[in-house]
């Protein structure tokens, strides 16, 4: 079981074919679900704290904006410890979206610095492209064994 | 509840939502966000002329869209966006316009870092929350009977009392205790008038000190600055009808706000750098060694181009100044220089985020200092308006608006 990070990093959509083809989904979901999770941070809708946003340093320097920075913070780790990502381009916002076109850049661009096998997908735009997509991505996942 | 519609982009990831609704909340707001179905959004984009990249944008023009067609209701609306976000920040302006354009609703913009709290947007809150729920208290024209207004600002305290729309006393002083400043002034006042406190029927107080003041003189009003200041100034220009743009540069931060028949719709409220503050004023003229009041009439005789003084820090613009001098440049071009700075400054930081209407009414203590208005009406390229008694704008508009509470 390998750990692949999506993008968007918030797709019910990719999370469960991920989840389905037996490897584990690095998501938004799983990210604010630890945060919602612990009790002692009281910071909503999402728990992201002032600590997080200023480990978002990580990722982008004190010049850009704290939304970007924040994103970055919450799955930036889980870009550092993918074995694998899937990114599908194009996507409309209803199959997720994470409100930032420069943290969406900047994802992207993580994924290409850290060298992890990637699987750039186009949205699917009827029925038969969207089976030629799971099956490139059940074969991508299965290469990575 | 005063209900505050909330467009925004990157507030949650910002850790800054629960301080914006804390904010609200301790004003007797609440915060809501226009319902928008995914299919809304592309028609409203199109329709709005902007189409950003960002999704979240996108969502906060649907949001604007649905309240512009009166098919969600709020109060006011709050929009919000990431400092340093070029394309957030055309969408911010744009949709403040946009609002503006299509609503009565008050707008207030406001770019946060992660470190904004609560506090900082509080004075923003209240002003929203007092335009709607005070409305027939704001439309109030005339003074009655004896009251007294309080101002409790950064750098002075101001009394003020008036009697029958008239002002019989006045007095302030630079602030250290706020109730032995405001008790001290507020005893001159009375004294020129002629009246003991026990002759006030009420009192209304503002700034900085609002609620200390508000609880010791059991004041009738307690209100910030930003309304408080607009029924001041123009019932001091008196410009109590139609269109203008006020304009208070204080000790620590600087307000502009439109206003339409008195009553304010959009304001912006700027405290980021001294540099663009009256405090800077104050450390020129200390290094100048001259009193802060004899600044302007320096200034005036003066021209900023000799002398360079463009920083947006005071610190770096204090170092700028005593590049000058060393220079052997003159006072005069100097203490210009630094008016300039201040006016520029202002201009590019704070008039940007509201469409300026005329009249433009400089008020507050810096719009004493001469030199200072000059290059504000050079930038400007019209000459502001400065009432008389323009440093008592908080405090007339505290006696002005006190007096509606009586009977």
């Amino acid at each position: 079981m390998k750990k692949i990070f999506i993008d968007p990093p918030n797709s019910m959509i990719l999370f469960d074919i991920v989840e389905r083809l037996g490897h584990e989904p690095l998501s938004t979901m799983a990210a604010l679900q630890e945060r919602v999770d612990n009790l002692e941070i009281d910071m909503p809708p999402m728990n992201v704290t002032l600590d997080d946003v200023i480990s978002g340093l990580k990722y982008a320097g004190i010049e850009v904006p704290s939304g970007i920075r924040g994103r970055l913070a919450t799955w930036g780790p889980h870009i550092d410890e993918a074995d694998a990502a899937i990114v599908m381009a194009e996507a409309p916002y209803s199959f997720g979206c994470v409100g930032c076109e420069r943290s969406n850049e900047m994802v992207k661009y993580l994924l290409r610095r850290r060298g992890i096998p990637v699987l750039w997908v186009e949205y699917p735009g009827d029925k038969e492209a969207a089976m030629r997509m799971l099956e490139k991505t059940k074969e991508f996942l299965g290469g990575l064994e | 509840m005063i209900k505050i519609a909330q467009l925004s982009c990157g507030t949650e990831y910002s850790s800054v939502q629960s301080e914006i609704e804390k904010a609200a909340f301790s004003v007797g707001g609440k915060m809501v966000y226009p319902d928008v179905g995914a299919d809304d959004i592309d028609a409203a984009v199109k329709e709005f002329g902007f189409n950003p990249r960002s999704p979240q944008l996108k969502l906060m023009i649907a949001r604007a869209v649905q309240l512009a067609k009166g098919v969600y209701d709020a109060d006011a609306v709050f929009i919000a966006t990431c400092f340093r976000c070029a394309e957030a920040a055309l969408v911010r302006n744009e949709l403040r316009r946009y609002i503006q354009e299509h609503t009565k609703l008050p707008v207030v913009t406001y770019s946060f870092t992660e470190r904004m709290k609560s506090a900082q947007l509080l004075t923003r809150m209240e002003a929203l929350v007092t335009i709607v729920s005070r409305k027939e208290l704001l439309a109030r024209e005339r003074q009655t009977g004896l009251t007294a207004g309080l101002d409790s600002g950064s750098s002075t305290t101001k009394a003020l009392v008036m009697k029958d729309n008239k002002i019989i006393g006045k007095a302030w002083m630079p602030s250290y205790d706020v109730v032995e400043s405001a008790t001290t002034v507020l005893n001159q006042a009375l004294e020129q008038a002629g009246y003991k406190l026990k002759d006030l029927e009420a009192i209304g107080t503002t700034g900085y000190g609002r609620f200390t003041l508000g609880r010791h003189f059991d004041a009738k009003l307690v209100q910030e600055e930003l309304t408080v200041n607009s029924k001041g100034a123009v019932w001091l220009a008196d410009r109590q009808k139609g269109e203008a743009t006020i304009l208070d540069i204080g000790g620590m931060d600087n307000k502009a706000i439109t206003v339409r028949d008195g009553v304010p719709d959009n304001f912006t409220m700027g405290g980021v750098c001294a540099g663009a503050s009256g405090r800077f004023l104050e450390m020129t003229a200390n290094r100048l060694k001259i009193d802060v009041t004899e600044l302007g009439k320096l200034a005036e005789k003066g021209d900023w181009r000799n002398a360079k003084m463009n920083s947006y820090c005071s610190i770096f613009g204090i170092q700028d100044l005593v590049t000058s001098l060393g220079e052997g440049k003159a006072f005069e071009d100097v203490a210009a220089a630094a008016c300039h700075s201040v006016a520029e400054q202002v201009y590019e930081q704070q008039l940007q985020e509201i469409d300026i209407r005329r009249p433009i009414i400089q008020v507050g203590g810096t719009s004493l200092i001469s030199g200072l208005v000059k290059e504000v009406g050079s930038v400007l390229g019209e000459m502001p308006i400065v009432p008389p008694d323009s440093q008592y704008i908080g405090a007339v508009g505290g006696a002005l608006l006190s007096s509606g509470f009586l009977m």
